[in-house]
Order: C-alpha cells, then structure tokens, then sequence
C-alpha cells in the first residue's frame, strides 16, 4: 500500500526542481519533492559559476535561447519578490586577438536574435576603463549589461521556502530507487516511502538519465554524460578584483575560464570541462586546479590565486544534444523530463519552473488557487553585511542575539543561524546552514565557527553533538568511539 | 558617543599585558574588547604544559598562564567587556563594537591597540585535491572540540603540516585514544619548536615525514584514507612515492595568518611577508595613535614574548595619551632584512624616542647552523653573534642600543642580516 498520494511528484530539489515546485504552487494540487540528499541544492545547482548569463551564447531558435532570456528577466524580478541575492552587474566576453574579433560580431548577432537587450561591442580603451586589470592582450569585447550574479543557494532555499508555505511537501535523503506504472498513476519508491501519484516530474540533474530510463520506451533512452567543472574561490579582500563577470571569447587555443564577483563578495574562477563517468566525482584534482590557474591569465592580469580559500568542482547535466530536454516522455503518459539542464540552466530555472509547470498544469487540468490562497512573496535571511550600522541596531534591540557574532569572517550572528534551522524546510546538517547563512564559508573556513553552530545545533534541535554531520547520512562531524554507543 | 583614552581590541595575553602594561604607564581610562565569553584568547584551549617559563620561571598550563594575567588586570581594575565583537575601527580611532546585552555601538578612543590574534591557513589555500569530506579540521579547530567541547573530532587521524598546534594535537589525540599514523611536513624542516618535536612526536613514537605532503583526500561524506607523497625541490608530489593511510580525520597545522580585516578597515599599512601591519619601535602603526602586538602583528611561537611585546604597545598607548607623543616630531629608520631574515619588527626605529635597548624580533627563512647574526648601523657592524642553529619556527631577537644609533647620527638605514662568518 503506497503510504503517501500527490498530484505532482518533483524528482530533485535542486533548482529546477524548487522552480517547478514554487510555480506548480500557485495551483490546486498535492506537491511533493523528493530528494536523495538532506538538503535543497546538494548536486549541479550548488557548484557552478552562480552567473546570470545575458543569452547571447544559445543557438537562436533552441530551448536554451528561449529560457535564457526569459530566466534573465525573472531572475531579477524573482529576487525582489523572493529575497535573494541576484545582481546585474553586467558581463564582458573579451576577445584577445584581432583575428578572432569576428566571433564577437558573430555572438552580438546570436544575441539580438535571441532577444538580448543592450548588447554593445566596446573597444580596448573602453574595456580597461571598467576592468582596470585586464589582459594587456584585451582589444575588445562585448558588453551586456543584464549579464549578473546570483546567490544560487539563496535562490533554491528562496524557491523551496515559498513552495513549502504554498503547501508543497519535501521529502529529504529520500533517493528513487523505482518508478513503476499502477493503473492510471506513477508509483515512486523514494527511500522508504511508496508514493503514489499523478504525475511525475523528473528535474534529478546528473541522474536524470536513470530516472528517465526507469520508465521509457527502449529506443527512448536519455544519457546525460557529468561534465566536471572546477573552480578556485578567493576571499573578499580579492573580491573586486574584477567587477563584472569576465569571460573569453575562444580561440584557436581553446576556451578560457571566467572570473567574475560573487554576491558573497567572493572572486570566483573557473570552470574547466572535462567529461567524466562518475556522477560522484565532485572531486578537485591537480590538473584541473592547474588548469584554471593558468588559464585565468588569459583575460585577467595577475589574478591574485594567493587569496584562495576553497576550490570546488561541480558536474554540469551534459547531453549530446546541447540544449534542455523539457516536456512528456512519449510512451510515458504524465511523466515529464527536465532534463539535460546544463549552463545556462541556474539563469534559465525561473522559465523553465514557469514552463514545466504550464505544461504539468495543462495536463492534468489544475485549477489556479483562489485569489489569495497562493503567497507569492517569500522573507529574505538578514544579511549583516548588506545592512547600516543603524539598522543592525535596530535589529539587535528586538533581538539581542544578532549582537552575539558566531561566524566572524562572513559576520553571521547567533539569531541569523537559529532562524534557519527552524524555517521550513529546515537546515539540519552544517552544509545546510552553511548555504543558508554564509557561515565557514569565509577565510577561516568554519575554523573559529563550526564548533559554536554545533552547540547551536544542539540547542536548537536537541541533537547529540555525535549525531551532527556536515551534510547528510554518513558524514558526522565527531567519530565517536567504535566500542561504545553514545558518550 | 562613548570616548576612552585607550581601546584593546582582544582580551587574550596580548590584550591583557598591554592593557596592565597602560595601567602601570599611568593610563587607567582603558577598557578591553573581548569578542569570547571569558578573557584569555587562544591560551584557554592550550592545556598542555610549557607556558611561562621565561616570563615567570615556571612550566605553566595555558589556561594558568592566562589566569595569572586575568587576575593583575582585575586586580588594576581594567574594564574588560566579554562577548563584545569589533566590526569597524576607523581611521580616527572611532570603534564599532557589538554585544547581545549592550547591542551595536561606538567608542572614540585616543589610542587603540590592535591584539585581535591570528588564525589557522584553511585547507583551500593548500589546494589539496579531492572530495570535501567532513573530518578535516584545522589543529586549532580539533583542539577547541578535544578540549574545550569534550568531543572527539577523529579516531584514526593524519596530521598535515608540523606547526606547533599540529605537533601539540598530535600527542592529545594520542592521550585521548585516537591513533595518530604520521605527521607529514611538506618543507625538510618542521615548522614548530624542537621540544614539541621531541615531546609531542618521538615520546609517542609518531612519525614525521619531511618533504611529504597529503596527495589525495579520499572519501565522499567522511574521510576514509588520506594518501602521503615524498615532494621534490618545487613541493610537488613526487609519483609512485604515495603511500595510503585508512583514517576517519586529516588535521591540517599548514600556518598562522595575523587576523588584520580590521586593521586594513582602519587603513593600517601590512607587510607582505608578516601579513600583520608594519609598526616603528613603539609598536605603532602608520595610522596615528593605532598599535599593534601579539599574534596580530606577527605570529610568535611562545606566549612569553607575547606577553613582552604587547607591554610595549600598552605603553606606548599610554604614552601617546598622556604625552601626546606625534609621530611627525621625529625623523625615522628603516631596519631592513636581508641575507636570510625574513622580516623584522619593528621596521621603523625612531632615534630620538627610541628606549635605550631595543628589542628586535625576526625570523629566518630556512634552517642555518653555525651562523652569524650581524647588525649593521649604515656600514658599521654593530652586533655580531653566532648562532649554533636557526629554524623557521622558533623567533629570533637582537638587541639594537640607542647609542649605537645615535652615535651615528647620518645613518639612514640598519640592516639586520645573516652571515657565514
């Protein structure tokens, strides 16, 4: 007996899956996602450039150019409505030859056929006045101004949180391990539950392809091939060593890496690309570190990699066709793909959220909630280093404990954590929190920290210290002793 | 607004001996900023032995070395405000703090003295490959949980990097249990004190591998092993020399970083090689009326010349308050490091203020025996003493007197430099 029913079942809680789930709560239907990991935002969506791309790099005429575009305007809107960070600081592709300054006219023309606004070509002098540290090589490149960057973690958390207060269910740590066909609905075995439901939403990122393959025709099979990605992160004091996101144009001599601000104040560079055949492998290596390094001189000058405080590698949803796979499986009546999702999908997930779910409401004939009924606006996170002084008293006089500092790199207060463990849905591991706050994500890398949010972790979810892990089953932060149960 | 004659920021051994140190200079309008709940800074998780031997003559825990400057400071009654975080000091010396009781507000000092600390070099900077599993932690970050929490961060442990926090780590997992594989050292030399060495590693029969490093991190959710290479010349891993260990911890002791976000919101100068602000003979800063001492100005290895240093920084304060010393009153020196000195502190030696002994504090760059430490004032050698061996990890000081400088009244340079004979 399936010992829960929906209308729509969401498989992933990354980005894609949060859009679709926040948009689908705008009508009259039971939503769950389920999500292998502890958290949202645990794959593809949280390790990647976190760039609003402009669109002028999709063929025109594909899905990708279409939601591109579309995702760069509701990105921004988004951010209003729900309280994350997303900035248009504008970005430049920078061409460093002559001979190839025809490929900027060439991705000039892709973007106004896919509808970016304001696209300019600007000249070396032009160049240097907005990016003082580029390649002496720079001698031109093409400005666009709605180019951005994005918090992806506030963005995800910001999407899950709004469709949780619309009424939408996450089922966490929860992997499907079968989706099988029972009468006229989906059953899914996610963990240890048996759902049953109308329709199935597949958004499971690098997995999409076994998720799809779970349930379509033999000669309809999906590979999706992980793209590893990865990037050096630099601290603060080298944050605005650019101010706008910098990428290459390629060359004969290949693709370079970008270098671009971060919303956290961070400098980000990166990433490589190399196909890999472990979904697993989030790993860094020797080669690929080196990769990025040497590569980031291509456009920026003496970019300061002494500043490093983390590198990471993400795994991007490749798939031959180069463009997103969004509709119903034929053969597979009421299971829709959202797949393939690959760059530009972070800037694109806000269309394709509004896309999937007209396509799923379509279907199964959903009415809209009443006028109302459906809260379209979400409370951001305080961020202390985005607000005045004056108002970080203010706040400490309605709550003593933003004036009691836990992580004193990013500046994240006692009040600030405790808020997000206790939001829906919940942070519960130090990832988790992590994403959410900002905290050990500073220079000191949760040295000075991380014991005091367990404490808080302790206190506020009356946790054993023991049982506290960093993120999800089988990563505990303490080893208690092999012979003994508990302290 | 509040105005004070002089604000400490931290309340560690640096902090507190400057703060006693502006008291007994006659300045008792001092008040502390401590941003942890009780006073004494990093010395509250060091409960291994070892501490003030050359300040009182004794084998001291940290907690007991901290007690005693605790107990003078009450004594002298210096306001000392705990769970209070600076989050801005300007350059005029206005100092945002905030606190759960008192929430957000300012001081204006005449005087501040910067003893905020250092930290731990995360992992990040090392750009070790592979997954970001839990249990890698810094040293430091082990011992708080291992000491001060109760809790224990790893049983079968790794330890990369010989700093003095790694070694000490080494010997407590050790005590409390854990197995500990090796110690790996990525330069041929460790970075710590001998007697750490010997103490912490050879009673316990726990290797130390020089010109190692960890290649490659394994395990997705929790570290599972760690693999070790022998390095070459460049520091890169030689292959075919890994070797794997199975472990559930890597505890990383690869360097302290003076803590200056603050100090560089103040427009405080730093130097490169430090990465703590560049200060004259006072202890003084190129921003007037702010100091520095302690951790923060350059990291030590014992907490005796801690306590030593930031008594001049707390005098100096105390002087510039009530004498209104002015830094433009007097033509400056550069002392400059060469030949193996990596850097000095002070940088900057004003001849008229200057106390008759100054005490000038470096360290090398690389292990040297049977070698001459040499001052020179303009051409004139005026120190010449050797020394039977040097390291890296251990402080190094000269005294330069103020009649040798003034007795040479043209020079416009010392240099403090090494040499083979």
């Amino acid at each position: 007996m399936p010992n829960k029913q929906y209308d729509v079942v969401i498989v992933g809680a990354g980005v894609s899956g949060c859009a679709i789930a926040r948009e689908l709560a705008r009508y009259d239907a039971r939503v769950c996602v389920v999500e292998r990991a502890d958290d949202v935002c645990c794959g593809t969506s949280k390790a990647n450039s976190a760039i609003i791309h402009a669109g002028f790099d999709a063929q025109p005429g594909s899905l990708m150019a279409r939601l591109n575009v579309e995702g760069n305007r509701l990105m921004y809107e988004w951010a209003s409505e729900l309280e994350f960070a997303a900035f248009p600081v504008g970005s430049l592709v920078v061409c460093v030859s002559e001979e190839t300054r025809s490929g900027l006219d060439e991705l000039m023309a892709r973007g106004l056929a896919n509808g970016v606004p304001d696209l300019r070509i600007i000249e070396r002098d032009e160049l240097v006045g907005l990016e003082p540290h580029i390649a002496d090589e720079a001698v031109a490149a093409l400005w666009a101004p709605t180019g951005g960057i994005v918090d992806p973690f506030g963005l995800t958390v910001a999407l899950a949180e709004n469709a949780a207060a619309n009424g939408v269910e996450f089922l966490f740590n929860a992997s499907v391990s079968a989706i099988n066909r029972n009468g006229d609905a989906w059953q899914v075995i996610a963990g240890d539950s048996t759902i049953e439901t109308r329709a199935v939403i597949n958004a499971a990122g690098v997995y999409a392809d076994e998720i799809h393959n779970m349930v379509a025709a033999s000669n309809d099979q999906l590979r999706i091939i992980p793209r590893k990605g990865e990037y050096y992160l630099l601290d603060t004091t080298a944050g605005q060593y650019v101010r706008h996101t910098v990428f290459m144009l390629p060359t004969a001599m290949g693709k370079g890496v970008l270098v671009s601000p971060t919303v956290h104040g961070n400098l980000i560079v990166g990433p490589t690309a190399t196909d890999v055949d472990d979904k697993e492998s989030t790993d860094t290596t020797f080669e690929g570190l080196a990769e990025v390094a040497q590569k980031s001189s291509l456009t920026v000058k003496n970019v300061p990699l002494r500043e490093v405080i983390t590198s990471f590698a993400g795994l991007r949803a490749h798939q031959d066709a180069h463009d997103f796979v969004i509709g119903e499986v034929s053969e597979a009546l009421c299971f829709f793909d959202c797949a393939a999702i690959e760059s530009p999908g972070l800037t694109s997930a806000p269309a394709i959220g509004v896309m999937m779910a007209g396509l799923v409401r379509d279907r199964l004939g959903l009415p809209e909630k009443l006028e109302g009924e459906f809260v379209p606006t979400r409370k951001g996170y305080v961020n202390l280093m985005a607000i005045t002084f004056d108002e970080w008293a203010e706040l400490c006089k309605k709550n003593p404990a933003y004036g009691n500092i836990v992580c004193r790199c990013c500046r994240v207060s006692e009040a600030q954590i405790v808020e997000v463990m206790h939001r829906v849905p919940a942070a519960t591991s130090l990832d988790a929190i992590k994403r959410r706050t900002g905290v050990t994500m500073g220079r000191c890398q949760g040295g000075f920290c991380s014991p005091k949010i367990m404490a808080l972790m302790e206190r506020e979810l009356g946790v054993d210290p023991y049982d506290i892990t960093k993120c999800g089953p089988g990563s505990h932060v303490l080893v208690r002793e092999s012979n003994r149960e508990g302290r | 607004m509040e105005t004070r004659d002089i604000v400490i920021i931290g309340g560690g051994p640096a902090g507190l001996a400057a703060a006693i140190a502006a008291y007994d200079a006659g300045c008792s309008d001092v008040v502390v900023l401590e941003r942890d709940t009780l006073l004494g800074g990093i010395l509250n998780q060091c409960i291994h032995n070892g501490f003030g031997l050359h300040t009182f003559k004794e084998e001291l825990t940290g907690p007991e070395y901290a007690a005693r400057y605790v107990a003078c400071a009450e004594e002298l009654g210096v306001e000392c405000r705990l769970g209070s975080m600076v989050v801005d000091v300007s350059s005029d010396r206005c100092v945002t703090v905030v606190n759960p009781e008192r929430g957000l507000y300012s001081i204006q000092a005449k005087a501040v003295v910067l003893a905020m600390g250092c930290r731990e070099r995360p992992r990040g900077a090392l750009n070790i490959p592979g997954f970001r599993p839990a249990g890698i932690f810094s040293a430091g970050t082990a011992q708080r949980l291992v000491n001060i929490e109760g809790q224990m961060p790893g049983r079968k442990v790794v330890i990369l990097g010989s700093g003095d926090i790694g070694l000490i780590m080494a010997r407590r997992m050790t005590l409390e249990g854990a197995q500990v594989a090796c110690v790996a050292e990525i330069m041929p030399y460790s970075g710590g004190l001998k007697r750490n060495i010997v103490q912490c590693l050879d009673d316990f029969g726990i290797p130390l591998l020089l010109s190692h490093t960890v290649s490659r991190i394994e395990g997705k959710k929790r570290v599972e092993a760690v693999w070790v290479s022998e390095v070459d010349d460049q520091l890169r891993p030689i292959p075919g020399t890994e070797v794997r260990y199975p472990c559930d911890t890597l505890l990383l002791s690869v360097g302290l970083l003076p803590e200056n976000e603050l100090s560089r919101e103040a427009g405080v100068e730093l130097s490169p090689i430090t990465r703590g602000p560049v200060v004259d003979d006072s202890l003084q800063t190129n921003v007037e009326g702010i100091f520095a001492c302690g951790n923060v100005l350059h990291v030590h290895d014992l907490v005796d010349y801690v306590s030593q240093e930031a008594a001049v920084a707390g005098e100096s304060a105390a002087r510039f308050v009530l004498d209104q010393v002015q830094e433009s009153d007097s033509t400056q020196i550069c002392l400059c490091a060469e030949g193996g000195v990596r850097y000095t502190v002070p940088t900057r030696v004003c001849p008229s203020r200057m106390p008759d002994k100054l005490t000038i504090r470096f360290r090398v760059a690389n292990v040297y025996r049977d070698t001459f430490v040499s001052m020179y004032v303009g051409e004139d050698r005026v120190l010449h003493r050797r020394k039977r061996v040097m390291a890296p990890g251990e402080m190094e000081e000269v005294v330069l007197k103020k009649s040798d400088v003034l007795a040479r009244p043209d020079t416009s340079s010392i240099t403090i430099t090494l040499e083979g004979e």
